[in-house]
């Protein structure tokens, strides 16, 4: 069957799905998009979270007929979304234009909003480096994620409500502490406190 | 494998009365894990998440009518005074990502006994709305629901459309066993809910015999305990014998199995002691004493 599909802001169209693939399937082999990883295909570990219509949620457990006509955000267009939620662009496309500045200084090639490729990082994706929260990295994208969802809800997480939002994203690597400090230097950068 | 892809609950039964082996998918965080794992080939998916009557909840005078495919994270938001306990237990299933998916109408159509919802939906009360072209709507009422280790009472022809849960008319506790806080199986799981308006105490038992059940002679006992001691009245602490005669008929409830999360004997040893607390945190907080009953799972 063919799924119709938006993912991180681009509509998509994948063609022989077959009828029990997951998203995480067509994300990964169909759409060339492997920042969402594959490791567990029964919800426990989390590395293949993505945000289904705004919604975190594991996308080895969505059939791929689910997500026809849904919006899809995978780690690989986080920094545009951020970008566009902070207000350096416009998702909905009602706020009219481009600003002359903004236009003269646009210039072509070096990034790719699809593979994420030369786009720049989103603040958790910073935070995450800086806080050396990452090890392997296999877990990196779904903690992504699951966290930048979280500090959109929640701007100031206690270490409770961090424990809770990444409770279903497993890391072998870092003990988890590292990517604690990350969240909470996250939080502090989007309150202005660091 | 055909997917089937409904935009309505008209059009969903249709599909159901002329593919009875289509298997219903909704939240997939059962279904799809059978898929992977090729534990499963169904020959139709139907897929419900079209159907937005089902994401839908309507809090009645008495009951609350909650769609089959509201998610567990709606039910902890949005249902935590009219149904504590079933709001409880939606907290400790697995995690966001799939609290965001799943919900009370996937437990009740897999009917495995570990399923989260089902002691909550016991102790409190409950039917299930089932529906299918052929017969219309018929409520299962859920003691009557769960037939054996993932069986439950629905026709082929049928689907589930909302369960009907009793609002909570007292205080409601669920608590559960398990190797950490996230992302758990229950060893084992008990709910408990008083009912101080009809003088009963109402339990359910998840993951310790093949289906989820009731200790109903655990109820009667602490019934006519606490009728006796005119404890409902006077709202004293419950004697320690009562407790532990209530823990013990708990126990002794259960009819569960070994396996590699528990051995049968631990998870009647635990059932016992879940048993006693539950009932001493709701009783607390009957006699208003404020105690905190939140975050106890």
């Amino acid at each position: 069957m063919r799924v119709n599909l938006t993912v991180n802001g681009r509509p998509q169209e994948a063609d022989d799905v077959w009828e029990g693939e997951s998203l995480l399937y067509v994300l990964r082999e169909r759409l060339g998009l492997p920042g969402s990883k594959n490791a567990c295909e029964q919800g426990e570990c989390g590395s293949c979270t993505v945000r289904l219509d705004g919604v975190p949620v594991c996308s080895c457990l969505v059939a791929a007929g689910q997500a026809e006509g849904r919006d899809v955000v995978t780690v690989e267009g986080l920094a545009d979304f951020a970008r566009q939620r902070d207000g350096g662009g416009c998702a909905s496309g009602a706020c009219g234009g481009t600003g002359l500045d903004e236009a003269k200084a646009w210039q072509a090639g070096g990034t790719d909003s699809q593979t994420g490729e030369g786009t720049g990082l989103s603040p958790i994706q910073q935070a995450f480096i800086d806080a050396g929260a990452v090890q392997c990295g296999f877990c990196t994208p779904g903690l992504l994620v699951a966290a930048d969802e979280m500090l959109e809800r929640n701007p100031t997480p206690s270490d409770a409500d961090i424990r809770e939002a990444l409770s279903g994203n497993l890391c072998r690597c870092t003990g988890y502490e590292k990517i604690m400090d990350a969240v909470r230097l996250a939080a502090a950068r989007q309150g202005g406190a660091v | 494998m055909d997917f089937l892809r409904p935009a309505s609950w008209e059009e969903a039964l249709a599909a159901k009365a002329e593919h009875p082996a289509a298997v219903p998918i909704a939240g997939g965080t059962d279904v799809m894990v059978e898929i992977n794992f090729d534990h499963r080939r169904p020959e139709y998916l139907l897929d419900l998440t079209r159907i937005g009557d089902l994401y839908e909840w309507e809090v009645g005078e008495d009951s609350v009518r909650l769609g089959a495919s509201v998610p567990y994270t709606r039910i902890m938001e949005n249902l935590r005074t009219e149904l504590p306990g079933l709001a409880l237990a939606s907290h400790t299933v697995a995690s966001p990502q799939i609290r965001n998916r799943g919900g009370v109408g996937g437990n009740l159509g897999t009917a495995s006994p570990a399923g989260d919802a089902h002691p909550a939906l016991l102790a409190a009360g409950a039917e299930v709305e089932a529906e299918s072209a052929a017969r219309g709507t018929r409520l299962i009422p859920i003691d009557a629901f769960y037939t054996g280790v993932k069986r439950n009472a629905l026709q082929p022809d049928e689907l589930i459309r909302a369960v009907h849960v009793k609002k909570a008319d007292g205080p409601q506790q669920f608590s559960k066993v398990g190797t950490r806080n996230a992302m758990v199986i229950a060893v084992c799981a008990f709910g408990l809910a008083l009912h101080p308006h009809t003088r009963t105490v109402r339990t359910g038992i998840g993951s310790a015999a093949p289906t989820p059940v009731r200790a109903t002679t655990a109820e009667e006992f602490l019934n006519a305990a606490l009728e006796e001691g005119g404890f409902w009245d006077n709202g004293k602490i419950i004697t320690p014998s009562v407790a532990k005669q209530f823990a013990d008929l708990c126990s002794a409830a259960c009819n569960p199995i070994d396996d590699v999360r528990g051995t049968a004997s631990y998870r009647r040893h635990a059932v016992g002691v879940l048993a006693r607390r539950t009932l001493t945190w709701t009783w607390e907080s009957y006699r208003g004493t404020h105690r905190a009953t939140e975050g106890a799972a």
